[in-house]
């Protein structure tokens, strides 16, 4: 009676689907399966597999590569909610050898040292689909014009300071409505000035919003910081540093996550703020040199 | 329970593409609204599971006090619909998994039957209950229905691995698929389902 067969693989509504279905929902960064498992028990909606969490990476210095095969597979073993991995600005090999581990999503990221220093990975030639960074609306486009099926902020990652994540969305929304406002004869002087491919500011301009989801990410250490986000117009948080560098991180996690859909009911959000023992501890934005702001990569 | 002319559609709105569901059920005409708390149950006539992570959904249910009465509500005849994570919270049993369900579907699902994301797929399926045209079906991550019991009715299948299995399935007033029509701009399967719920279908 029914003649399904398997059809495409690797489209774009396939690469955006999935960035849709882990709406409302939290990432977190995770260095072992141990902690994989933690992430996957409070609710996480999908895992994000690294050899170090941002803040040690900004510790140790150096310069950060994709994680080694052997940690990714072993958290794609032990849980069953999509595992992400990151691969450095502009390194197309990196991405092969994680798209040939079978990771579900790929994070193209500044937290890595970038290895163009001129082009972005050719994201469009992939199966599988990649989320960038950005901090204004420029950028964000950009990335999707590469093929990035899913947007989140920038922020400054390891800092547990959500100012920066804080700032990159309130540009890409003031952007955004700016856009909406112009007169159509000025959008094309728009997408130059912001460096954005022209079809996809009218694509902006029709729907009100980036045609992808857009997550925030980079210096949300609480409960409150994923509910301000959210408040702010983003579709998900990404947690890095700041569950598995705080004090209790299944107990962080979770109330991370119920935070994030119930971001508006303050007492709920007061309830699951309560003893979650030490934050991570937070760096001034100030305190740290230009050179070493991770914000700062990507073209 | 009778059926609502124009019922109130809760949409299931902790985790996942509830948005998609509330914007396909507007183009139809159909009253939503966004359940994320037990008390944005009261006074729905219907509810949509959308797809998402099911075990994140299954953890917030349970944490929020909402799986008893959202089962209750379900077993007392409130139809309902489920995609894919949706699908999966409503089977009875999930293969190697001991997650939170609601259990009303008399069927056993397996997660992520196809593979990983780089194995998401897109298919034309034939429904007769939606008419000739085939429907554009969405599969990411998709999961599969093993097996069915008897008041269970397969609505359509995808051959997988050489076996035909089920992934739209209804039982009663309970609708279940493990594509996302809501990722599509065809609103024949929202339909089909507004007319369960009127009592139409």
């Amino acid at each position: 009676m029914n003649n399904g067969k398997h059809g495409e693989r690797g489209t774009i509504r396939l690469k955006t689907g999935l960035a849709e279905m882990l709406k409302g929902g939290v990432i977190m960064d995770v260095t072992t399966p141990e902690q994989a498992k933690i992430a996957e028990d409070a609710g996480a909606c999908a895992v994000m597999a690294l050899e170090r969490v941002p803040a040690d990476i900004r510790a140790a210095g150096g310069v950060a590569r994709m994680a080694d095969p052997t940690i990714v597979k072993r958290i794609m073993e032990v849980v069953s909610i999509p595992v992400m991995a990151k691969a450095r600005i502009g390194h197309f090999v990196e991405a092969r050898i994680l798209e040939a581990l079978g990771v579900d999503y790929i994070d193209e990221s500044e937290v890595l040292t970038p290895a163009d220093d001129r082009y972005h990975i050719d994201k469009q030639k992939f199966t599988v689909p990649f989320v960038c960074g950005c901090r204004n609306l420029g950028e964000a486009l950009r990335r999707i014009a590469e093929g990035a099926a899913m947007i989140r902020t920038k922020g400054e990652p390891g800092t547990g300071n959500v100012v920066e994540a804080v700032r990159h969305c309130r540009m890409v929304m003031d952007e955004i409505r700016m856009l909406c406002a112009l007169p159509e004869a000025e959008v094309p002087n728009f997408a130059k000035e912001c460096g954005a491919p022209l079809e996809l500011c009218y694509i902006v301009r029709e729907q009100g919003r980036l045609p992808v989801v857009n997550f925030a990410a980079g210096g949300i250490a609480t409960p409150a910081d994923a509910a301000l986000m959210m408040q702010l117009g983003c579709d998900g948080v990404f947690v890095g540093s700041g569950i598995f560098k705080s004090g209790d991180p299944a107990k962080r996690a979770k109330a991370i996550v119920q935070a994030v859909t119930n971001y508006k009911d303050y007492a709920l959000l007061a309830e699951i703020s309560r003893d979650l023992g030490e934050p991570m501890v937070g760096i001034e934005i100030s305190q740290i040199p230009e050179e070493q702001r991770m914000q700062e990569r990507g073209w | 329970m009778t059926a609502a002319k124009n019922p109130l559609v809760g949409v299931l709105a902790l985790q996942g593409a509830f948005r998609e569901h509330v914007a396909a059920l507007a183009r139809l005409g159909a009253a939503t609204r966004e359940v994320r708390q037990l008390r944005d149950m009261a006074g729905i006539d219907t509810m949509v599971i959308p797809g998402g992570e099911s075990t994140t959904m299954g953890k917030l249910l349970t944490d929020l006090e909402m799986l008893e009465p959202l089962r209750a509500r379900i077993s007392g005849g409130m139809p309902v619909y489920g995609s894919c994570a949706g699908l999966i919270l409503l089977c009875r049993s999930i293969e190697g998994s001991e997650q939170p369900r609601l259990g009303v579907l008399d069927a056993v699902v397996r997660r992520n039957a196809f593979g990983r994301q780089v194995d998401s797929f897109e298919a034309d399926l034939t429904i007769p209950e939606l008419g000739a045209e085939p429907l554009p079906a969405v599969f990411i991550r998709a999961p599969v229905i093993l097996s069915t019991g008897p008041e269970v009715r397969v609505l359509a299948r995808v051959e997988m691995d050489g076996a035909e299995r089920a992934v739209a399935v209804r039982q009663g007033r309970i609708l279940a698929t493990s594509f996302h029509p809501e990722l599509t701009p065809d609103t024949r399967f929202h339909r089909y389902f507004l007319d369960i719920c009127r009592g139409a279908a």
